[in-house]
């Protein structure tokens, strides 16, 4: 899943006869290294899988329910964020505003925030005593915590970050005379924002879009801290899986293995759909 | 790490006949190790809800025995139980429950016969000053009265349930939190009225929450076994750790921490 920067088309790269083709052997050793470290934890994760007690857990109730609450959530929660970090990730690409540098230094906060913490930070604010959850409470009798809703919020509290950095990339990547281009032959501000920048980075928003879900469908912390832990209604498969871990490891791994078939068969499906990748 | 091993090691066969004799002669007042024979790290794997007690009772065991130093590990005791069975170098396991104890000792990983050394009983947690008048576990059952509870699979949540199906009560929880603390903090924040905690965690948060006792927390008293580990790296710490928890200033401690003695 990496950021794909569009390429600037027609600045070719002039022709370099040495050291394009030849592959510096050095970095074999360090990526085999970094690919074994991402996959043996998993390899390890599958050696231990009771796999006769797979179709077992599947056919639970409970476990379908946290798995289809995962996935309505980690979508719903993509959709906010593309819907609002989009526009975001425009903003500080292409608009020169004061506190632009403190701006996209804060929008990285849920990323360093340890989870748990940005569930209470949520609390804080969108909690029955909270700053604008107090209100809502009053006015409307309405309180996100302990709600479906409310696991939306803290997915996407957590998430967006993923999808503004890598959209804002595929902003500054892209090439803007093509936007000026558009400007000159007499197109509006919002036809070539939709018609030409979109397109342009298409890419850069599917892929934050995916990093965006594959995070959010596993965020744990800030759910459970903000949103409670219900069945049906709240707990989604990182918190079944939690509480599976307090007492079965084995359908622990079984759980979190369902939710990993899952995210990526539907990841896998989704890349070929939408990122054209060689 | 080698030559600190060794060294332990020795200690430990050079103390280990003082010690069994003490942990099986001792009984109720073996005295405060102070022979200057233990040294080095004591790692103590211990239940969340110790952490108070178990913060002062080491400062005090490293003042009675110059030289020691008690790293503490607090966790949920299922957490724990997997990292002891997953090979974690400790040297004294504290369980919040015999259930979490039993797969360490299962596993072959315990030296010796867990010890009940406390009890903690539930509670009602309210905000302070009890705004909703909470006075009983019926008044738990109020439809409009937010109320969260651990999870079944964790100790406090299991004794709630065993509370609460003995009284008859049936409460409809807005959340069921992974572990004792999670479910306070959800009452010192007000996102929920009420709920069933420790007497020990609703005292350590005296300052946000009141502590409401009720008659059928009896039922479900939690014991909390402590035991010596197989592959402590400290074993004469350990059994030293394990002899001042018996210990008089160490009782007061626990008492003043809300535990009753088993």
């Amino acid at each position: 899943m990496t950021v794909e920067h569009t390429q600037h088309p027609g600045a070719a790269a002039p022709p370099r006869r040495h050291g394009r083709r030849r592959i510096p052997f050095f970095l074999f050793l360090p990526a085999g290294l970094g690919l074994a470290f991402l996959v043996l934890p998993l390899v390890a994760l599958l050696l231990r899988t009771p796999w006769g007690e797979l179709t077992q857990h599947l056919a639970e109730p409970a476990i379908l329910a946290a798995l289809r609450l995962s996935l309505l959530t980690a979508s719903l929660a993509t959709v906010c964020c593309i819907l609002l970090g989009v526009p975001l990730a425009w903003l500080l690409a292409r608009v020169e505003f004061p506190g632009r540098r403190l701006a996209r230094a804060l929008i990285t906060v849920p990323l360093v925030l340890p989870p748990v913490v940005g569930g209470v930070a949520l609390l804080l604010l969108f909690g029955r005593r909270g700053l604008i959850g107090s209100w809502l409470d009053e006015t409307f009798g309405f309180t996100l915590p302990f709600t479906t809703a409310g696991v939306v919020v803290a997915e996407a509290f957590v998430a967006m970050p993923f999808l503004v950095i890598a959209v804002e990339g595929a902003l500054r990547g892209a090439d803007t005379r093509y936007e000026e281009a558009a400007a000159t032959l007499g197109a509006g501000r919002w036809t070539t924002f939709r018609r030409v920048t979109l397109p342009l980075v298409a890419p850069g928003i599917a892929a934050g879009a995916v990093l965006c879900w594959a995070r959010a469908l596993g965020e744990f912390g800030a759910t459970i801290t903000f949103a409670g832990n219900f069945p049906g209604r709240t707990q989604t498969m990182p918190l079944a899986v939690y509480l599976a871990l307090e007492t079965d490891l084995e359908a622990a791994i079984v759980l979190s293995l369902i939710l990993l078939v899952v995210s990526v068969t539907i990841l896998a499906s989704l890349r070929d759909r939408w990122i054209s990748s060689p | 790490m080698g030559s600190t091993g060794i060294r332990a090691a020795l200690t430990a066969l050079a103390l280990a006949a003082a010690m069994t004799a003490t942990a099986c002669g001792g009984g109720q007042t073996p005295a405060p190790a102070t022979s200057g024979g233990v040294s080095g790290d004591v790692t103590v794997f211990a239940a969340a809800s110790l952490t108070e007690a178990f913060t002062k009772i080491g400062k005090d065991f490293e003042a009675a025995n110059p030289g020691t130093k008690v790293t503490f590990n607090f966790a949920g005791s299922s957490a724990l139980a997997t990292q002891i069975t997953q090979g974690a170098p400790a040297d004294v396991f504290a369980a919040a429950s015999p259930a979490t104890m039993k797969t360490v000792v299962d596993a072959g990983d315990a030296a010796g016969t867990p010890v009940v050394f406390v009890k903690n009983q539930l509670v009602i947690a309210v905000p302070k000053g009890n705004p909703k008048g909470i006075t009983t576990l019926e008044n738990l059952s109020k439809p409009d009265l937010k109320v969260a509870l651990c999870a079944e699979q964790v100790p406090c949540g299991a004794a709630a349930k065993k509370a609460l199906d003995t009284a008859g009560v049936k409460v409809t929880p807005v959340t069921l939190e992974q572990d004792v603390k999670a479910a306070l903090s959800k009452v010192k924040l007000g996102e929920v009225d009420a709920a069933l905690v420790y007497r020990t965690d609703a005292k350590a948060a005296a300052a946000d929450v009141d502590g409401i006792e009720f008659p059928e927390s009896a039922t479900a008293i939690n014991d909390y076994p402590v035991v010596a580990l197989k592959d402590a790296p400290n074993k004469a710490g350990a059994e030293a750790f394990l002899a001042y928890l018996q210990s008089e200033p160490a009782k007061a401690v626990l008492t003043a921490a809300g535990f009753q003695s088993p």
